[in-house]
């Protein structure tokens, strides 16, 4: 049997292998959704612990994402495998690793834009009723850059997607529609 | 055959089951709008925030049943209570309405749980506050797109201004109710598990004034009428809603796919 040393490094390279589900050009690693991997004490079963923290609340792949983790990992020779939701601190998009952001533009899906940090997006009005909203409370939309040709003239074209972390965007440069993952 | 279960009901349960209700019955109502929205777009953000909502109905509801005690999980409770242990304030079990009531509706309770989540964050429940710190996340992007409608209707045509002032006069009455305070509010604020809704009235009330101007609409005049939905006695329609939501689990208990 391996140390735990290797045993856990080598786990996390598994989870470096593991796709999400709606989004198959990143892997659970590259999401910022794995927030821990640790053995076990033999009294708890034995084993892994994989803690993972869910990215929005309604999110129907968790529990998909919950099932190949596990698969994964005693595929791996790894197992008992045992995932723990951990919803504190909550996930943002913050926590894409920049490798994630890289495969995410490659797939096609504008990666977040900025960083959310602190969660609070001001309310955004659109259209002529934006011109006279108190400046206070707007904020100039950030620039999403068209992940096929990189350029910025873009608009949005709703303001939700195919699934509930994405919106749908078009480029003016290269007329191409795309997804954008919305920083949250 | 009736599978109705019964809650041991403690100031905390009810806060909970008032929370994760108005989530859950929201989120039904919105869910109606699948293939019937008046554009695509439109479809998939209803159906999408109904999605939102349900997750947090699911983490809610979770904490309630760990709270309760006799072990039931989110589907029991939302499956199988009786309509007068549903405690989510009527406003948000009204039938869905046409598209401005339902965006009027939604930039309301969006609102209104903004505010609630965000000070849900510093709950003395580390569960709860985990559940407050994502939510209001979801809860802000609600918000704006809700509110993006209320302006571009009550500001656009003759006919779509008509029909959110109609809405805004058929949903306002329901809105006291969201800030009257009961011993579970007094209860759950004084030990920091919770807060008291009415804490939240002026910064909802600064909010919505803010977007009535916007829209080009008058906030109606302070009724005496209140609501009780957050006491578990609700409007004819909400046996309606159940009757549909629960049918499965009523007809076929237990039942899984």
């Amino acid at each position: 049997m391996m140390v735990t040393d290797d045993r856990l490094a080598a786990a996390w390279q598994v989870l470096d292998g593991v796709l999400d589900p709606e989004v198959p050009a990143v892997s659970v690693r590259d999401l910022g959704i794995v927030r821990d991997v640790r053995e076990r004490s033999a009294e708890a079963g034995g084993g892994l612990e994989v803690v993972l923290t869910p990215t929005y609340s309604g999110c129907p792949a968790t529990e998909a994402i919950e099932a190949s983790v596990v698969a994964a990992l005693v595929e791996a020779g790894l197992g008992p495998v045992a995932v723990t939701l951990q919803r504190s601190p909550a996930w943002t998009t913050d926590w894409i690793t920049e490798e994630g952001r890289r495969r995410l533009r490659d797939y096609g899906i504008a990666p977040p834009t900025g960083r959310v940090a602190d969660g609070a997006q001001p309310i955004q009005l659109v259209g002529r009723a934006a011109a006279r909203f108190d400046a206070a409370v707007r904020r100039a939309p950030a620039v999403v850059a068209c992940p096929r040709c990189g350029d910025a003239n873009t608009e949005r074209l709703s303001a939700y997607g195919s699934t509930a972390c994405k919106a749908l965007y078009r480029c003016l440069a290269c007329r191409e529609p795309f997804e954008y993952f919305k920083p949250l | 055959m009736t599978a109705s279960i019964q809650l041991n009901r403690t100031p905390r349960v009810d806060y909970l089951l008032r929370i994760g209700d108005t989530c859950l019955i929201l989120a039904q109502r919105l869910s109606e709008w699948c293939g019937h929205a008046p554009i695509l777009e439109e479809d998939i953000a209803m159906t999408n925030t109904a999605l939102d909502l349900i997750g947090q109905a699911r983490a809610v509801l979770t904490l309630a049943g760990r709270i309760e005690g006799q072990g039931f999980d989110e589907d029991q409770l939302a499956f199988l209570r009786d309509e007068r242990d549903f405690l989510n304030p009527t406003l948000v079990e009204l039938p869905r309405g046409d598209f401005a009531f339902t965006v009027l509706r939604n930039a309301m309770v969006a609102t209104f749980l903004k505010l609630l989540w965000t000070r849900l964050e510093h709950s003395t429940d580390g569960e709860l506050s985990g559940i407050a710190a994502k939510a209001v996340k979801e809860a802000r992007y609600h918000q704006t797109h809700a509110f993006d409608w209320v302006v571009r209707l009550g500001d656009g045509t003759a006919e779509s201004a008509e029909r959110c002032r109609t809405a805004l006069a058929d949903l306002w009455r329901f809105t006291p109710e969201l800030f009257e305070d009961d011993a579970v509010d007094r209860a759950v604020s004084a030990d920091g598990f919770g807060t008291a809704w009415s804490s939240l009235q002026a910064d909802w009330t600064a909010e919505m004034e803010g977007l009535m101007a916007e829209a080009g609409l008058t906030v109606p005049a302070p009724l005496v009428f209140r609501s009780t939905g957050r006491v578990g006695r609700h409007t004819e329609h909400m046996g309606f809603l159940l009757a549909t939501m629960q049918h499965l689990q009523r007809s076929y208990p237990g039942a899984v796919w």
